[in-house]
């Protein structure tokens, strides 16, 4: 019997990049993505259910789909793009009602992924240069975000004790580049002004969007229970960062940077979050040996994943968009999952890439 | 806010606490290396004098996997887990898509020559340093070397750093106060010369995993800030933390006698109340601003002639990788260190006939 999956934020970028993966694999029934938002991508048998934020019905969703495999992939990170209440009602209102549909008691659900994000870990100047999984913050939480992801950490630790038959994996992902998606910083590289805090040049590490994909799709395939960090191998200076993408700097003072920041913010100048204004203090390193020893490989370095994302915005400046845009349609999804005019050849995955296990 | 009640650190999932439900697995049959005895492990130690004992997360869980009834894919391609000593031999080398030289610790080899040129002469005409017993300093494998502290701007760390770098040709990581990284421009400069945080994990990856000459101040702050009348008696050597990440790390400890320092720039009179009040370890009206003015006497060091004095290295007869060691046991050594230390000035002040000639 294979696995029945459900995928939640597949409106979002990752959502939909990994319900592409995970319907390629053979030994996967069912892929059943939820999200207020339709896909981004086209897929070919995923199944799209819209839901409000707070996923209030999932609930039902689980249970009548009989659902074993949970990958919890909306947990929002970049508070540039939503309101703080609609935030909160993602994160910890929305992983509350999932886990409470998880732990039912009717539930088949054996294993939940998490993604996670490294801004778990803060960066202050008494951090080490790289977290293990182990150690927590140094200080407490200032932004919205950080307190969120707190709360969100609380609910799936009370979880995974309260439901020792699950295998739960929580991957902290590092800061994410790649040619496809807008995170904090491939926004920050993408304006003609990186911002700095002046006098200040921190370690940063980095991971390429394949390898989150891959990050993700290898916790779906193995039991690994555990929190793992999920980052590139080795970290480099911002001021490096800055010349292999080949932009100059906007410097931001030393104090008052969020006040600057906010100003700019207003501007347009730069769009940062106020929780990276202490990344381009301090920088963040975490160490990624214990998902190598569960048996992840990474394809890409810190510096590969900042590297080919420079290629990328390359491409980009000559050639624009490279993808056609995609555009959900209802009906016609509908029409070829389920019309029984449609003839099994035509649901064979034709350009989906080839899976990677990592 | 908190809905959840929880502090920061309650509410952060423990790697621990989602492996603990888990049962206990038998023994991997691959033939993957011996399996880390339980409770080998240094990762999920915080600052060294708050190490508390946790459930060991990373061994049981991932040998293998846990549900076998999934069907053929997810067991039998999960790679064997390597245990967690690392010893450096499985990182990847600095990559070839980097453009600066800056290492995992900002240290920037580049900066460091430069600092060295511009140092040297007054490491040989203003100090006039010379050692005794370099020998003593492995040439290869990580050692933590200890020394004595002292001047109100601390001149023996550079003296150290410097003498040891040209003499024997191997980088000195100097751990020292957090405070460093906090600061614009000077943070920056500090971290490209060698300067690391003294967190107890990058204490323990420099020594262990990466092999380096690590140079530690185990009075801290005590030493520099006491007063001229106090010269060359040693204050408390901390909590015995640097015993313990020598330890942990398997390296001996090198003690360092230096003599000169404490007459470079000595303490006349300080002011608790002022330090309080700016947040100052300690601020100390210095003999050079009484000579060379309130300004120039916070940088011009009196030509005071260095000694210094390597004693053979110390090595503990203990397994390194422990979560703990016994209280007494880092407390005796890390009295013997200072012993050892406090003698050889004893014995280095009897020789010496002149604070400038030596």
């Amino acid at each position: 019997m294979g696995m029945r999956v459900l995928i939640t934020g597949l409106g979002t970028f990752w959502g939909s990049r990994l319900a592409q993966q995970v319907e390629a694999l053979d030994d996967v029934d069912v892929v059943i993505g939820v999200d207020t938002t339709e896909p981004r991508l086209p897929m070919e048998r995923t199944e799209f259910v819209r839901t409000d934020s707070s996923y209030s019905i999932l609930n039902r969703i689980v249970s009548a789909a009989g659902i074993d495999t949970i990958l919890h992939t909306h947990l929002i990170v970049d508070s540039t793009r939503q309101t703080g209440r609609t935030l909160h009602e993602i994160n910890v209102i929305g992983t509350m009602n999932l886990l409470a549909a998880a732990g039912a008691p009717d539930s088949m659900v054996r294993k939940l992924v998490v993604k996670s994000s490294t801004l778990a870990y803060g960066a202050t100047y008494q951090d080490p240069y790289f977290f293990r999984e182990s150690m927590g913050r140094v200080r407490g939480p200032r932004t919205r975000v950080e307190r969120s992801l707190l709360e969100t950490a609380g609910l799936v630790r009370d979880f995974a004790l309260d439901n020792p038959h699950v295998v739960v994996t929580k991957l902290r992902f590092s800061n994410v580049l790649g040619g496809d998606l807008g995170t904090v910083f491939s926004r920050a590289l993408r304006l003609p002004f990186v911002p700095e805090v002046l006098g200040f040049d921190p370690p940063m590490q980095f991971v390429h969007e394949d390898d989150v994909i891959g990050a993700l799709l290898f916790a779906t395939r193995h039991e690994i229970p555990g929190i793992f960090n999920v980052g590139g191998d080795g970290t480099l200076p911002w001021s490096e960062v800055r010349s292999i993408v080949g932009k100059r700097s906007i410097p931001l003072p030393p104090v008052l940077t969020s006040v600057a920041a906010e100003g700019l913010r207003a501007l347009r100048v730069i769009d940062l979050p106020p929780e990276t204004l202490a990344l381009l203090r301090y920088g963040r390193g975490v160490d990624n040996s214990r998902y190598k020893r569960a048996g992840f490989r990474y394809r890409y370095s810190s510096v590969g994943a900042v590297t080919a994302f420079a290629e990328g915005l390359r491409l980009e400046r000559t050639v624009g968009e490279r993808h056609p845009a995609y555009r959900y349609e209802r009906d016609v999804e509908t029409f070829f999952r389920h019309s029984p005019s449609v003839r099994p050849a035509a649901t064979e995955p034709s350009e989906g890439e080839p899976e990677r296990a990592g | 806010m908190d809905e959840t009640g929880r502090g920061p650190d309650e509410g952060a999932v423990t790697a621990a606490d989602l492996a603990r439900p888990r049962r206990v697995h038998a023994p991997s049959p691959e033939p993957s290396g011996p399996t880390a005895p339980a409770g080998t492990r240094l990762d999920d130690a915080g600052p060294v004098d708050d190490v508390e004992p946790v459930a060991d997360p990373g061994a049981a869980p991932l040998d293998e996997p846990d549900e076998p009834t999934r069907g053929t894919v997810y067991g039998s391609s999960l790679v064997p887990v390597r245990p967690f000593t690392s010893d450096g031999a499985d990182r990847p080398p600095m990559d070839e898509l980097r453009v600066s030289d800056v290492d995992a610790w900002g240290r920037s080899e580049k900066l460091r020559g430069l600092a060295r040129t511009l140092y040297d002469p007054i490491y040989r005409h203003w100090f006039r340093a010379e050692w005794e017993g370099l020998e003593n300093v492995p040439t290869e494998g990580g050692a933590l070397l200890v020394a004595n502290h002292a001047a109100a701007i601390p001149s023996d760390a550079p003296v150290i750093m410097h003498g040891i770098e040209k003499e024997l040709g191997r980088p000195v990581y100097g751990l020292a106060e957090y405070l460093f990284r906090a600061l614009p421009v000077m943070g920056t400069l500090w971290s490209r010369s060698g300067g690391v945080p003294a967190h107890p994990d990058n204490a323990y990856r420099l020594l262990h995993d990466d092999r380096q000459l690590a140079l530690v101040f185990p009075e801290g702050a005590k030493g520099p800030g006491k007063l001229y009348r106090d010269r060359y008696r040693l204050r408390r050597f901390g909590r015995g933390g640097f015993v313990q990440i020598a330890m942990r790390s398997g390296v001996p400890v090198v003690p360092i006698a230096v003599v000169g320092a404490e007459e470079s720039m000595p303490i006349v009179w300080k002011s608790p109340a002022i330090a309080r009040t700016l947040g100052l370890p300690y601020f100390p009206v210095t003999a050079n601003q009484l000579v060379f003015g309130p300004v120039l006497g916070l940088v011009a060091y009196f030509p005071a002639k260095f000694r210094l004095r390597v004693l053979p290295p110390v090595h503990f007869d203990v397994p390194p990788d422990q979560e703990r060691y016994s209280r007494s046991r880092v407390m005796d050594a890390a009295d013997d260190i200072r012993n050892l230390i406090q003698d050889a000035l004893y014995d280095m002040l009897r020789h010496r006939h002149s604070v400038w000639r030596g």
